[in-house]
């Protein structure tokens, strides 16, 4: 049965042909969209009010997580310093359990290796579960256009995403992909594929949908998964969901592909036990998620799940640029979500006021080192740089010391414009001048004169414009402090 | 005890009675206060927009500045910019080995102005009086890299008068953030008008900080807003001579 979609809304297309790169006032832009949607603004302080709330009390509760952080930065750490032999492990592992392996370079390769495989098998529906991976190189899109003769059904089954999928709309958040909607969005979506109108009501909502997921599971010819870690000594593939439809995706189909981003590996199972104990709690303030599952290849002899034919796509996509550099540490990154969920400009903003797979702080690092200095230029500005995202990181990824380099990188590369460049120079030249900084001062006093209301400062033109747009100015002061301490305090 | 006060650039040209207020304190307590007239800037901004070849122009500026004269330490009435100092000159000098000691030695002696009385000082009760009910807004460098949370607190409940107030998530960003505030102007803006809307329902009548920058940015929204709320600077509350007009 085919999945049928409702009509898509004006907005939800403009943003799926923005993919994964946006210009440099696009998130400015599209933020200054947000900010006003009083929908958007409740339904995300509700998701990420919850999250904060629960993340804190279950972390509270568990008096070694600063020492499992500290242990997790490490162990990623090593694992970056020897990723070359973890990746040759981890394949040589699932191979020898009779998996295939495939190295991917970029989402291109994944499209092929997939589509060549899909029509091999002569596939009909695939079933996904949820993966960032596969969004990030817009999987589904891609195979639909490039394999259109093979008229594949390529069915999310993560609930957001099978939701997000019907509307034709992108995931908001690593965690929550549909947190962006509220329950009378939602039940517009699903009653437009239901073709009747459903009560909004969460049990009817979730009975109809888990009537129409069952369909689809049990009609997959292949399954695709991502990965929360792979484990090199063993070649296990790690995924943990809440809804078991990993479970569905990887043993109904005969085929199972896993597409994980290479990042996502670590050594061994001791170390996994570290992650574990982080991952759910500081995702959704869980203590482990419903389900973790654990896959060594494809199905044993003897064994009584699995999938016959197991691949495994370790995708690049970038990130071994980032190896060895001044960013490796935006490699750590679990995607856990809590970043997000505590960033003060993305519970502002929304994920889609980024225009990029990954939103928040963690997509306003990563998807500039994914994509290169010149490509979302706006992103390292996307923030306050509050360092509430780095506290929150289960790994202690100094996001905001990333975004602060991001910035300069974006000097040294000569992507800024010209006006602010000479602002700085015009600031290092004065900033190292007491004369000339106590004479700005002086000058300012004097141009100010004209521009005073009311003891404020009027509005602006120009730069400082974007300030009395929406704030009062302070005038300089009559005289300063140091003409002050001169006279005598 | 000597100590160097170093005023941030903007409390010099908009908040200079921020300064006054830290000198009659400090005077008060017995400390030698020194104002080095070379300082101008820590050159925040520019580092803050990725400008790091002019930040640390302006950073050797202060290095110079502030290393004469024998101070025992450096006072500043501002947790962010006593970051750029203690935390980000480190980060700035990380692969130029001289400056980079030279930066961790002056940066183990920057405190920020509460941390200064509380924990150098041993005082807690300043003998001041304010009538109003406050909550208190700690900056993100001073509650994060800094992490001086409770001191302005403790210094804060010892004040007559005053009663100090929770707020609703009251760790979160005033949406400040240097030039965040007009390259970003309108999250910036929703941001301040979350930390309003926590102050209106904290029911508190005056706002404090411990970084007048903050205070600019949500004194500035207050006021459009239509705002009466009075707002003021940790130390202008603390001194009991300060005529608290602002």
């Amino acid at each position: 049965m085919e999945t049928q979609r409702p009509a898509q809304r004006r907005d939800t297309q403009d943003r799926r042909h923005e993919g994964i790169v946006s210009d440099v006032e696009g998130f400015n832009k599209r933020a200054g969209r947000a900010v006003k949607d009083q929908e958007l603004h409740d339904s995300i302080q509700t998701f990420t009010g919850k999250a904060v709330a629960a993340r804190n009390a279950v972390l509270h509760a568990l008096p070694e997580a600063p020492e499992l952080r500290q242990r997790a930065y490490h162990i990623k750490r090593k694992t970056m310093a020897n990723l070359d032999r973890y990746l040759e492990q981890m394949a040589d592992r699932v191979e020898a359990r009779g998996g295939n392996v495939f190295f991917a370079e970029d989402g291109e390769a994944v499209v092929r290796y997939i589509g060549d495989l899909a029509r091999r098998k002569e596939a009909k529906v695939i079933t996904k579960a949820k993966s960032m991976a596969t969004e990030e190189i817009e999987l589904n899109r891609r195979l639909e256009e490039d394999y259109a003769d093979l008229d594949l059904e390529i069915v999310e089954t993560d609930l957001g995403e099978w939701i997000a999928q019907l509307a034709g709309d992108h995931p908001s958040h690593i965690v929550g992909p549909i947190l962006h909607m509220n329950k009378r969005r939602i039940t517009e979506v699903l009653s437009g594929v239901a073709g009747e109108q459903l009560p909004p009501d969460v049990e009817a909502l979730g009975s109809f949908a888990r009537r129409r997921l069952r369909e689809k599971f049990l009609a997959a010819d292949i399954g695709i998964t991502g990965a929360n870690f792979g484990v090199a000594e063993t070649g296990t593939v790690v995924t943990v969901t809440n809804e078991g439809n990993a479970r569905l995706v990887t043993s109904v189909p005969p085929v199972h592909v896993v597409v994980m981003g290479i990042e996502k590996l670590i050594p061994s199972f001791e170390d996994l036990s570290v992650f574990t104990r982080l991952l759910a709690r500081s995702g959704t303030g869980q203590k482990l998620t419903v389900y973790t599952n654990f896959i060594t290849g494809p199905r044993g002899e003897g064994e009584l799940d699995g999938a016959e034919e197991f691949h495994l796509v370790l995708l690049d996509n970038g990130r071994s640029n980032i190896l060895g550099t001044d960013f490796e540490e935006a490699l750590y990154c679990i995607r856990c979500g809590a970043c997000l969920n505590v960033c003060p400009v993305y519970r502002q903003t929304g994920g889609h006021a980024y225009g990029s797979t990954y939103s928040g702080p963690i997509g306003a690092v990563i998807t500039p080192l994914l994509k290169g200095t010149s490509e979302a230029k706006d992103l390292p500005f996307a923030s306050s740089l509050c360092g509430a995202c780095w506290e929150a990181c289960p790994v202690g990824i100094p996001l905001h010391d990333l975004l602060l380099k991001l910035r300069n990188r974006q000097v040294d590369e000569g992507v800024r414009s010209k006006g602010e460049t000479l602002a700085f120079k015009g600031f290092e030249n004065t900033m190292r001048s007491p004369a000339l900084f106590k004479i700005s001062g002086k000058m300012g006093r004097v141009a100010q004169r004209p521009l005073l209301k009311d003891g404020s400062v009027r509005p602006l033109p120009g730069p400082l414009g974007a300030w009395t747009n929406s704030r009062d100015l302070p005038p300089l002061a009559k005289k300063s402090f140091r003409e002050l301490w001169k006279e005598g305090i | 005890m000597k100590v160097a006060l170093f005023v941030p650039c903007y409390v010099d040209v908009i908040n200079p009675e921020v300064g006054v207020s830290v000198v009659r304190i400090l005077r008060k307590l017995g400390v030698e206060v020194a104002y080095p007239e070379g300082q101008t800037c820590c050159g925040q901004p520019a580092f803050n927009s990725g400008f790091f070849d002019q930040a640390r122009t302006v950073a050797r500026h202060f290095m110079d500045v502030f290393e004469g004269g024998d101070y025992d330490y450096v006072v500043c009435p501002s947790g962010s910019c006593t970051t750029m100092v203690s935390h980000y000159y480190p980060f700035l000098f990380k692969d130029l080995p001289d400056e980079r000691e030279r930066s961790e030695e002056l940066g183990g002696r920057v405190r920020e102005f509460s941390d200064l009385l509380v924990n150098v000082l041993g005082v807690t009760d300043l003998g001041a009086r304010y009538e109003g009910r406050a909550v208190f807004h700690t900056g993100c460098h001073q509650r994060r890299e800094l992490g001086v949370l409770n001191e302005p607190r403790e210094l804060l409940e010892n004040v007559e008068g005053l009663e100090m107030l929770g707020w609703k998530n009251e760790e979160l960003c005033c949406g400040f953030g240097g030039t965040f505030s007009v390259k970003m102007p309108h999250v910036s803006t929703a941001m301040a008008d979350e930390k309003i809307r926590a102050l209106e329902g904290s029911g508190a009548d005056t706002l404090i900080s411990g970084d007048s920058s903050c205070l600019m940015h949500l004194k500035g929204r207050l006021r459009r807003t239509g705002h009466d709320t009075r707002v003021y600077h940790l130390a202008q509350i603390l001194d009991p001579e300060n005529g608290k007009a602002g």
